[in-house]
């Protein structure tokens, strides 16, 4: 077999830029929660990362990238533990080797997985998230890339769009972060105690790397290094930037201020929006995905108020809700086949990703907290999960805490 | 000898620093702390959601003198921390039993 070298360096270059997505979302998180939380929230993200990716590598790969079982519903498991590492794809004509393709397609499932961290924010035991992420990324994650990423997928073949991920990863982690936080129910003290970021500068940073790394996940889901990419990763630019600006005028329209925090959400909103739409669009269309996600972001981060669930980070909100707008807007904006038949094939994309995963996370939810365990004790939530899980502080400002060696 | 305690506003510290040196007071203690008086909190926003911070960042200074210096240090302090704003802070003095030096072991006015 032939390959590209071209292609291959973008597309392993990119895996890797995926991958920095993960420790950029633990220190975008991390900065968000109080600060007697925030290694646990750290080490869950790096747990992710390794649970994920072993668990892909032995059987999540062949479920959602192996030859069709059945139905398009899921893959077989001819590929478990990376088995015939150089045999082609199903359906994918690459000019990159199939491994390079695993390599970027695990890391697509490491942070998707990874999202939901934020859902749970102060409150999840380590161990059941772990077990969590490793069931959920087999039985939400696999089935849901199977359907939609791989050719031989069932809404792949009924012609839905998803270009990087805005059904696979951001509708899916919305729906899947709603039924987790029913699960797990609300911290102690919330909505009426002050639980307010403890680190907007770690928050703003790690903005910065999910921002860098998404380039990445959309120009590098082109599979190839040329004009595809090229447009991807300008409208993966734009959208941004116009995700930025529309979340910060409407916050200083309803609270009378631009925040800090509200540029780094909508830049996020804004990506998200783009994600499915990023290989389809021109780049005005891009701009107003954008726009119109950062708006749909900062509306929506309100309604768990309302509905009084606690999504402690607003996964349902930024990622769920602008993974929708983008999803259904490729149905309007697409340069090729935009239309009431794409739109429909895109809401339907939509309606069973939402049904599927949150059906099945709030099933499997209920399964790890019924067995070992997924929220803790009201003692260790009160004291915080960083000094009574993993016995760590993050922050030592003095030497008052007067200790020695062996305790 | 009293104690004298004084809540101020935080950028005022250098001011009164400087008018207690040139009174002649040589050593004072300085904590940060966080209160509320008349002066209420602050409002602060994160994605929507608005949380009333109650309690507003001040300094705490405290500074033992002798009797006779008592009042004009008071004084001084309120001259030097005042801008006429709601939140300046207080001032109150309280007695003192006895004041140790650790270094010299002197005890009484002697060790001010």
């Amino acid at each position: 077999m032939h390959f590209d070298s071209g292609d291959t360096a973008w597309v392993l270059g990119s895996a890797a830029l995926v991958l920095f997505m993960t420790p950029g979302l633990a220190l975008f998180y991390g900065g968000m929660v109080r600060s007697k939380n925030v290694l646990a929230m750290m080490v869950q993200n790096l747990g992710t990362i390794a649970v994920v990716s072993v668990v892909w590598a032995l059987v999540s790969y062949s479920l959602a990238f192996g030859p069709d079982a059945g139905g398009g519903f899921i893959g077989s498991l001819r590929l478990a533990g990376l088995a015939h590492p150089n045999a082609p794809v199903p359906g994918l004509h690459l000019t990159v080797p199939p491994l390079a393709f695993c390599a970027f397609q695990m890391m697509f499932a490491v942070i998707t997985a990874a999202l939901l961290t934020g859902t749970g924010a102060d409150r999840m035991r380590f161990h059941g998230f772990l077990l969590f992420a490793a069931i959920w990324s087999i039985v939400v994650y696999a089935p849901i890339a199977h359907w939609v990423f791989s050719p031989e997928g069932w809404l792949y073949k009924r012609g839905v769009l998803d270009f990087a991920g805005g059904n696979v990863v951001e509708i899916d982690s919305g729906a899947s972060a709603l039924a987790l936080a029913f699960v797990l129910g609300r911290r102690r003290g919330w909505p009426r105690d002050v639980m307010a970021p403890h680190s907007l500068p770690l928050t703003v940073v790690g903005a910065g790397i999910l921002w860098f790394g998404w380039f990445g996940f959309n120009a590098g889901s082109a599979l190839a290094a040329g004009t595809l990419s090229s447009q991807a990763f300008v409208s993966t630019q734009l959208a941004a930037c116009t995700g930025l600006l529309g979340w910060l005028v409407v916050e200083k329209w309803r609270t009378g201020h631009a925040t800090t925090l509200g540029a780094a959400s909508g830049a996020v909103a804004g990506l998200v929006a783009i994600t499915p739409a990023c290989g389809f669009v021109n780049s005005m269309a891009a701009m107003l995905i954008g726009l119109l996600g950062g708006i749909t972001g900062v509306l929506a981060v309100s309604v768990k108020f309302r509905f009084r669930y606690d999504d402690s980070l607003d996964v349902v909100g930024v990622h769920g809700a602008c993974g929708v707008v983008g999803t259904l807007l490729v149905g309007v904006l697409a340069q090729q086949g935009a239309g009431g038949h794409l739109f429909a094939q895109q809401a339907l994309a939509v309606v069973v990703t939402m049904a599927w995963a949150f059906g099945l996370t709030y099933v499997v939810a209920q399964l790890v907290e019924r067995t070992v365990g997924l929220r803790v004790s009201p003692e260790i939530e009160v004291e915080g999960l960083d000094t009574a899980i993993h016995a760590e502080s993050a922050y030592d400002f003095g030497n008052v805490r007067a200790g020695r060696i062996g305790g | 000898m009293r104690l004298v305690t004084a809540v101020i506003k935080p950028f005022k510290l250098d001011d009164v620093k400087s008018a207690l040196e040139t009174f002649g007071v040589h050593g004072l203690t300085v904590s940060e702390v966080n209160g509320y008086g008349r002066q209420k909190g602050h409002t602060e926003v994160y994605r929507g959601a608005e949380y009333t911070v109650d309690f507003v960042p001040k300094v705490r200074l405290d500074v033992v003198v002798s009797d006779d210096d008592a009042a004009d240090v008071v004084d001084v302090i309120v001259k030097s921390a005042a801008t006429g704003q709601i939140g300046d802070g207080k001032v109150w003095t309280t007695p003192v039993d006895e004041l140790v030096r650790v270094r010299t072991g002197e005890r009484g006015p002697d060790a001010l």
